[in-house]
C-alpha cells in the first residue's frame, strides 16, 4: 500500500517534442486510479513509464516516498498486468502463476501454497496444469491477474487488461477486478481507453489527452462538472452537447443560436466577456415538454435519427450546424422526421471559454438522490 | 419399387481423383528428379557397373559387404561423423550467439545483423578459395599470425591432424550466416511483452534466456538443427575446392568419396551403394531427432 507521486513528469523520444508533459498527480495507497484518454494520448507510455519500462526524460516519480526515475522494474515493488497477458504459452498457469516468485527464490512449498490460494480466489484451481492456448479469453486474462496478484506487490498496475473481451465478460471482470483491489487493498493504476470502465472502477479518473492533464477527479464530479469541452465529450455516452454561444450582456445570459438562453450570475458574465464561448449540456438534461412545464427553452426540433435502446430512447437533431442527441428515459414513439417540442433547463447547462477551454458557468440543479431522502420505508 | 444403388468406385473416388490432380505438378517434378534417382540409386547398389553407368552383373548385397569392410569407407565415415560433431553444435551455439547479440535494440544494429547474415550471401565456391588464401602455408593469414606471436606454423590443409579441423572452420564460417538469419528472425518473434513481465519480476539476463528465450525458440532450434546435420552430412563444395580429400583420405567425406568413386573411379554400384548407405545415416539421426528432442520443443 505505496503511494505513487508524479512531480512535473514528461517525456520525450527525440529530445524535442514532449509527448507527456507537466503531469503532477499523486496516488493515494490503496487507491483505485485509472487513467482515461483516447488513443495515442499517452496513458500507456505513462505507465511504463511508473514501471520502469521507459524512461523517464523529466520531472520525478516518487514510489512510497523514495525517488524512484531510475530504480530498475523490479525494485518498484510492484506488478503489472499487459493488455495482451504476456502469459508464458510454454509454461503451464500453475508455472506461469509462480514465475516471478521463482524468480525472487521464494521457497517451492511458500510458491505453491501462495499459487492455490489465488488459483483459488480466481477460480483457476482446476486449470493449473493446462497451457495458456488451452484457456479461454477470460480464464487468460484471470491467468495475468493471478500473477500480478500472487507477487503481494503494494502496487498493481494494469493496462488495459480488458480491452480484449467479450462486453459481457468485461463488465464481470470489472467488479471483479474491483472487489480483488477492495479486499486486498492495493493501490491500482489502470489504464484505460474506455471511459465506462473509469467511471465505474476509479475512486480517481485522470483524463489525458494528447499528453496533457484534462482533469483529474472522482469520477462524478469529472461528469457533472467536466473541466473542458474535451472532458465534457470524452465522459458521457452520448457525448455532452456543445455548440458556439454568443453573449447577450443585456439579457444576463448566453445564447445558442435565437432561442436557447443560458442565464449566467454577474461574476460569470465577467469571466465570459468578450470571450468566444461553447455552450453545452448533456442528453439526459434534455426534457420533453410536457403539460404543465412553464419556463425555459422550448424548442421544436426536428428528428433526424432514433434508437430505442429498451429502457432509453435516443435521438438526435440539428441546432445550428451541429448534431444534437438527448437521452430520454422510457420508449418513446419516434419518427425520423417528427417534430417534438423539447425543453432545455438553462440551469443545466455548462459554458465554456472556447480558446482555454475553461468551465465558466457549472451546471446547476443536478440531482443528487439519496437513499435516506427518497426511500420511505 | 425403387433401390438406391450404391455408388459406384468411380464415384466414390472422385475426391481422391480431384486431390491427385492438385498434387500432379509437384509429383511429376518429384518422380522425375527424386524418386526415379533415388530409385535407380538404389537398384544400381546391387550390380556391378560397366564405364557408362549400366548395371552389368547382379552382385546382391556384396557392394554393401565390401564396403562395410573396406577401411577407405569406415574411415570415410570417421572423417564424416568427426566433422558433423565439429561443425554442428559449435556452429549453431555460435550463431545463436551472435543472433542474441544482433537482437538487442542498439544503434546501427543493422549494420551488425547485415555482417553476421553476409556470409549467407558467398557462394561456397567463393569462400573456400578466401579460406584457401587464409590457410596457404606461406602467404596465408593464419601462418603470418602464427609467426608473429613466435608460434610454429601449422600446414593448415597439407597436415592430416590438422585439415578436417581446418575445414570444419570454413564450413562453421559458411553455414553462420543462415543459421544466424533463421535464429535472429524466430528471436524476434518472441513477444516483447514477455521479456517486460519477466523484467518486472526482476529476472535476469540468463534467467530470461533460460526460461523464455531457449524454449520459445525451440522450434526454430530444432529446425536449425535439423537442417545443419543433414547439411553436415552432405558436404562437398568446399572439400572439392580445399582438399579434395586428402592429406591421406583425412577429408574425405562420404560425399566426395560418393564423387570420386562414380565419377573418377567410375564404380557406380559401390558409389550407389555409399550413397544408399548416407541415405539411411541421415534417416536414422533425423528420426532419432525427432523421438529424443521434440518433445522439448514448444510449439505455439
Amino acid at each position: 500500500m505505496k503511494r505513487v507521486e508524479l512531480i512535473d513528469v514528461s517525456k520525450s523520444y527525440d529530445k524535442q517534442v514532449d509527448v507527456i508533459s507537466n503531469i503532477d498527480v499523486t496516488i493515494e495507497p490503496g487507491e483505485f486510479f485509472v487513467l482515461v484518454g483516447p488513443s495515442g494520448c499517452g496513458k500507456s507510455t505513462m505507465l511504463r513509464m511508473i514501471a520502469g519500462l521507459e524512461e523517464i526524460t523529466g520531472g520525478v516519480l516518487e514510489i512510497g516516498g523514495k525517488r524512484a526515475n531510475h530504480l530498475s522494474p523490479d525494485k518498484r515493488d510492484l506488478s503489472m498486468v499487459f493488455q495482451n497477458y504476456a502469459l508464458y504459452p510454454h509454461l503451464t498457469v500453475f508455472q506461469n502463476i509462480t514465475f516471478g516468485l521463482d524468480v525472487k527464490k521464494v521457497k517451492k512449498a511458500e510458491q505453491t501454497k501462495r499459487a492455490n490460494e489465488v488459483a483459488e480466489m480466481l477460480g483457476l484451481s482446476d486449470f493449473l496444469k493446462r497451457k495458456p492456448r488451452e484457456l479461454s479469453g477470460g480464464q487468460r486474462q484471470r491467468v495475468a491477474l493471478a500473477r500480478a496478484i500472487v507477487s503481494e506487490a503494494p502496487i498493481c498496475l494494469m493496462d488495459e487488461p480488458l480491452s480484449n473481451l467479450d462486453a459481457k465478460l468485461r463488465a464481470h471482470m470489472r467488479t471483479e477486478i474491483r472487489r480483488i483491489q477492495r479486499k486486498l487493498g492495493i493501490t491500482m493504476i489502470y489504464v484505460t481507453h474506455d471511459q465506462v470502465e473509469a467511471m465505474t472502477m476509479g475512486d480517481r479518473i485522470m483524463i489525458l489527452h494528447e499528453g496533457k492533464i484534462q482533469q483529474v477527479g472522482k469520477p462524478i464530479d469529472i461528469y457533472n462538472y467536466p473541466a473542458n469541452p474535451f472532458v465534457a465529450t470524452f465522459i458521457g455516452s452520448p457525448p455532452m452537447n456543445i455548440s458556439p454561444a454568443r453573449m447577450e450582456p443585456t439579457k444576463s445570459g448566453v445564447f445558442i443560436g435565437d432561442t436557447i438562453q443560458v442565464s449566467m450570475t454577474e461574476q460569470q458574465m465577467i469571466a465570459g466577456a468578450a470571450r468566444p464561448l461553447l455552450a453545452g449540456i448533456r442528453p439526459e438534461h434534455i426534457q420533453p415538454v410536457v403539460t404543465g412545464t412553464e419556463m425555459g427553452n422550448k424548442v421544436q426540433v426536428d428528428v433526424t435519427n432514433v434508437e430505442i435502446l429498451g429502457n432509453e430512447t435516443v435521438f438526435s437533431f440539428q441546432v445550428g450546424d451541429r448534431e444534437w442527441m438527448a437521452k430520454w428515459s422510457g420508449q418513446w414513439d419516434i419518427a425520423i422526421g417528427d417534430q417534438v417540442p423539447i425543453l432545455l433547463g438553462s440551469e443545466y447547462f455548462c459554458v465554456f471559454d472556447e480558446e482555454t477551454g475553461e468551465l465558466i458557468r457549472k451546471p446547476e440543479g443536478l440531482a443528487h438522490l439519496s437513499i435516506a431522502k427518497e426511500v420511505s420505508l | 419399387m425403387t433401390t438406391v444403388k450404391a455408388p459406384g468406385v468411380w464415384q466414390r473416388s472422385a475426391n481422391l481423383r480431384t486431390g491427385f490432380l492438385y498434387l500432379l505438378p509437384s509429383i511429376v517434378l518429384f518422380a522425375v528428379f527424386l524418386f526415379y534417382p533415388m530409385i535407380r540409386t538404389i537398384y544400381l547398389s546391387f550390380f556391378l557397373t560397366d564405364q557408362n553407368g549400366n548395371a552389368a552383373v547382379n552382385v546382391g548385397f556384396e557392394n554393401y559387404s565390401y564396403l562395410l569392410t573396406s577401411p577407405a569407407f569406415l574411415n570415410s565415415m570417421k572423417a564424416t561423423g568427426l566433422f558433423v560433431l565439429y561443425t554442428v553444435p559449435i556452429g549453431i551455439i555460435l550463431s545463436l550467439f551472435f543472433a542474441l547479440l544482433a537482437n538487442e535494440k542498439l544503434k546501427g544494429i543493422g549494420f551488425f545483423r547485415t555482417m553476421y547474415s553476409s556470409t549467407m550471401g558467398i557462394s561456397v565456391a567463393a569462400s573456400s578459395v578466401i579460406w584457401l588464401f587464409l590457410f596457404h602455408p606461406s602467404v596465408g593469414l593464419f601462418n603470418r599470425i602464427l609467426v608473429a606471436v613466435n608460434l610454429p606454423q601449422v600446414q593448415w590443409l597439407l597436415d592430416p591432424e590438422w585439415a578436417l579441423f581446418s575445414i570444419a572452420v570454413s564450413t562453421i564460417w559458411m553455414n553462420t550466416g543462415f543459421s544466424f538469419l533463421i535464429l535472429l528472425g524466430g528471436l524476434q518473434n518472441i513477444d516483447e511483452h514477455l521479456y517486460e513481465s519477466s523484467r518486472i519480476d526482476g529476472a535476469g539476463y540468463f534467467y530470461r534466456l533460460r526460461r523464455i528465450t531457449i524454449p520459445m525458440l525451440s522450434p526454430t532450434l530444432f529446425f536449425i538443427i535439423t537442417i545443419s546435420l543433414i547439411n553436415a552430412f552432405q558436404t562437398f563444395g568446399q572439400i572439392d575446392i580445399l582438399t579434395k580429400g586428402g592429406p591421406s583420405q583425412s577429408t574425405n567425406l562420404i560425399v566426395y568419396s560418393i564423387y570420386r568413386e562414380a565419377f573418377i573411379n567410375y564404380q557406380f554400384g559401390t558409389a550407389s551403394a555409399q550413397a544408399v548407405i548416407l541415405f539411411i545415416i541421415i534417416l536414422v539421426v533425423t528420426i532419432l531427432q525427432f523421438k529424443l528432442l521434440e518433445k522439448k520443443v514448444h510449439y505455439q
